[in-house]
């Protein structure tokens, strides 16, 4: 398991490192003045002759790179373009709200999703079971932001049960958590699907095996066998997809902060591509694969300890 | 079963096993007659459409539907079943662009990583997993920034992302090949690289190449369709669902048909696309269903 972690815990700062050269190569690769890029027209000369002096765009690319690595790791993302503030202050400004959103969408997607799939598993090949998987084809396919967008307009702008921007007030729970509902079906809802799915065939198999024909060979309960036997075993694929559900959830979170007007790391993205503020685009789109690359190492991790034949396969 | 299309004799009887399928499978049938429909009326649009998509007619801005506009007319007054129409046409190019580009890019690299040499396979997947780790949208973002919205934009992002996706399973279609018993006579035979990829290894992995890049589509619309519903996409006045559903977005006070109009084509599109894909891996290559 140690040389298991070394192995993968390496694996994940080569793909970042890798990462942010692609990302940082991108200015350069791009005709025209990196300067002119990175800062867009609106820049001062003042701004430009101190960006150019903090990226050393005159040294060589190696050398402009380590240099920027270096910035990255002492937590410097550069400046914003406007404000002038650090991009990483402004992005962990932002960050609490997407990730209270993707929680509470992968908390509300769980509880729905795995007790679907189970419930499909053990039902199979009823009305029930084949309604589930046309439902979770269906949810997994639809665009989030199309689902947003129909949430919006159904729920918010036509029923008037909930609201349909912003946050809500600072302080007001009740009130930040009727906001958080529309965005988080918006964000969840592809995961019923895709956990219902996971979990009904994982179910299937464990159920196929021959601990479980041995638990009913000795007469224990069907509930018993399900919930303690079976889903302890078939729930651990789901581990291992969630690490990756946290990156496609951070897709979904930029459109349903949009559609929302909610504040937080989509937004932030949206709001400086539309400014043409490059500094906080870079800064934020590798502070955001940073922590994609470490949800799917973590998730990683907790299935190779949980199940020891995922080790041997890196 | 890698020999897809191995002899003709073999090849009729998977298409009698793939319309018996279908004649079975309720969902299949469906997605079938939504993909025909689709592509049909992205074919036939400039001919089908009732009014010029981009025609402007201020006095008869944001109507319901009516006889003369099914689907009603946008904040311009532009008949909105017209854009819907022509929309179908950008969905359905940017897929088939971008798709055929990125899938022979991934065919090449998924087969020299399967079967070249130990270090470039590694490098390989070092790369595809990099490129897999930046959030699809949030890569689109920073090119976006840095060259700006375009179709073309939309289509580059399409095939960088989705090159690793192909790449990856053509490697590991490749690699259970390799040590086949036909390829190692083959090798004996003094048959050179070239030779063992274009004419062994190629034609067993383009069926499960092609099954994957059937189900590429609906992700590839819906990129498209976001990107544009940003204002990062395709340009106005040129008509996309997603620009329709940006109309839709900022007019959703004043009526609700905009994004009824831009997104129920959108979804039937990719619902479409995935009953018909799922039935084709199924009938054609049952083990993939394991690796996506």
């Amino acid at each position: 398991m140690g040389f298991y972690i070394i192995k993968r815990l390496g694996l994940a700062a080569i793909i970042v490192v890798i990462a942010v050269s692609l990302l940082y190569g991108m200015i350069h690769a791009v005709p025209g003045d990196p300067l002119s890029i990175v800062l867009g027209p609106r820049a001062t000369p003042e701004m430009r002759a101190e960006l150019n002096e903090r990226l050393g765009l005159d040294k060589p690319f190696i050398v402009q790179l380590v240099t920027f690595f270096f910035n990255v790791m002492r937590g410097d993302l550069g400046t914003d373009v406007f404000s002038e503030r650090p991009v990483s202050e402004i992005f962990f400004s932002q960050l609490p709200f997407t990730i209270g959103l993707i929680f509470l969408a992968i908390g509300w997607s769980a509880a729905v999703g795995i007790p679907l799939g189970c419930y499909s598993a053990i039902r199979r090949n009823t009305w029930i079971d084949k309604l589930t998987g046309v439902f979770s084809v269906g949810t997994i396919t639809i665009p989030s932001f199309v689902v947003a967008l129909y949430s919006l307009l159904i729920f918010a702008v036509h029923l008037k049960w909930l609201p349909a921007i912003g946050a809500g007030n600072e302080g007001d729970l009740l009130d930040q958590f009727k906001h958080l509902i529309l965005p988080s079906l918006a964000v969840g809802l592809g995961w019923v699907g895709y956990l219902a799915r996971l979990v009904r065939a994982s179910m299937l198999e464990v159920l196929g095996e021959n601990h479980i024909r041995t638990a009913r060979a000795f007469g224990l309960p069907e509930r018993t066998i399900v919930l303690s036997y079976a889903l302890r075993l078939a729930i651990l694929p789901t581990v291992a997809l969630l690490g990756v559900g946290i990156g496609y959830m951070l897709s979904g979170a930029v459109f349903a902060e949009i559609v929302f007007a909610r504040p937080g790391v989509g937004k932030l993205i949206f709001d400086a591509v539309i400014t043409r503020n490059y500094p906080v685009v870079m800064g934020s789109v590798i502070m955001t694969t940073i922590l994609f690359v470490l949800s799917t190492t973590i998730a990683d991790l907790i299935s190779a300890f949980l199940d020891p034949r995922i080790r041997e396969n890196l | 079963m890698p020999a897809t299309a191995a002899t003709p004799v073999q090849a009729r009887s998977q298409w009698r096993i793939l319309l018996n399928h279908l004649r079975r499978d309720q969902l299949a049938m469906i997605g079938l007659v939504l993909v025909v429909v689709i592509v049909a009326s992205a074919i036939l649009a400039p001919v089908l459409v009732p009014h010029d998509p981009n025609k402007l007619n201020v006095r008869h801005r944001l109507k319901g539907p009516s006889v003369e506009h099914f689907l009603g007319t946008d904040q311009m007054g532009r008949d909105v079943f017209s854009r819907v129409l022509m929309g179908s046409r950008i969905a359905l190019q940017v897929a088939l662009i971008s798709i055929s580009i990125a899938g022979s890019c991934g065919l090449l690299l998924g087969m020299l990583a399967g079967y070249g040499p130990k270090w470039l396979d590694g490098a390989l997947i070092i790369l595809f997993d990099t490129i897999r780790s930046f959030p699809t949208i949030m890569f689109a973002l920073a090119v976006v920034t840095l060259v700006g919205p375009s179709l073309n934009t939309v289509i580059l992002v399409v095939i960088v992302t989705s090159i690793p996706v192909y790449g990856r399973i053509v490697r590991t279609q490749t690699q259970a090949l390799r040590n086949n018993d036909f390829i190692m006579a083959e090798r004996a035979m003094g048959a050179g690289p070239a030779r063992i990829l274009g004419i062994h290894i190629l034609p067993n992995v383009i069926g499960p190449l092609l099954i994957i890049a059937s189900m590429d589509i609906p992700v590839v619309v819906t990129i498209e369709a976001g990107l544009s519903f940003l204002g990062l996409g395709v340009r106005p006045p040129t008509a996309s669902w997603g620009t329709i559903l940006n109309d839709g977005y900022a007019f959703i006070r004043n009526t609700p048909w905009l994004v009824i109009a831009g997104g129920v084509p959108l979804i039937l599109t990719t619902l479409g696309f995935t009953f018909l894909g799922e039935a084709l891996r199924d009938v054609f290559d049952p083990k993939l269903r394991r690796e996506v």
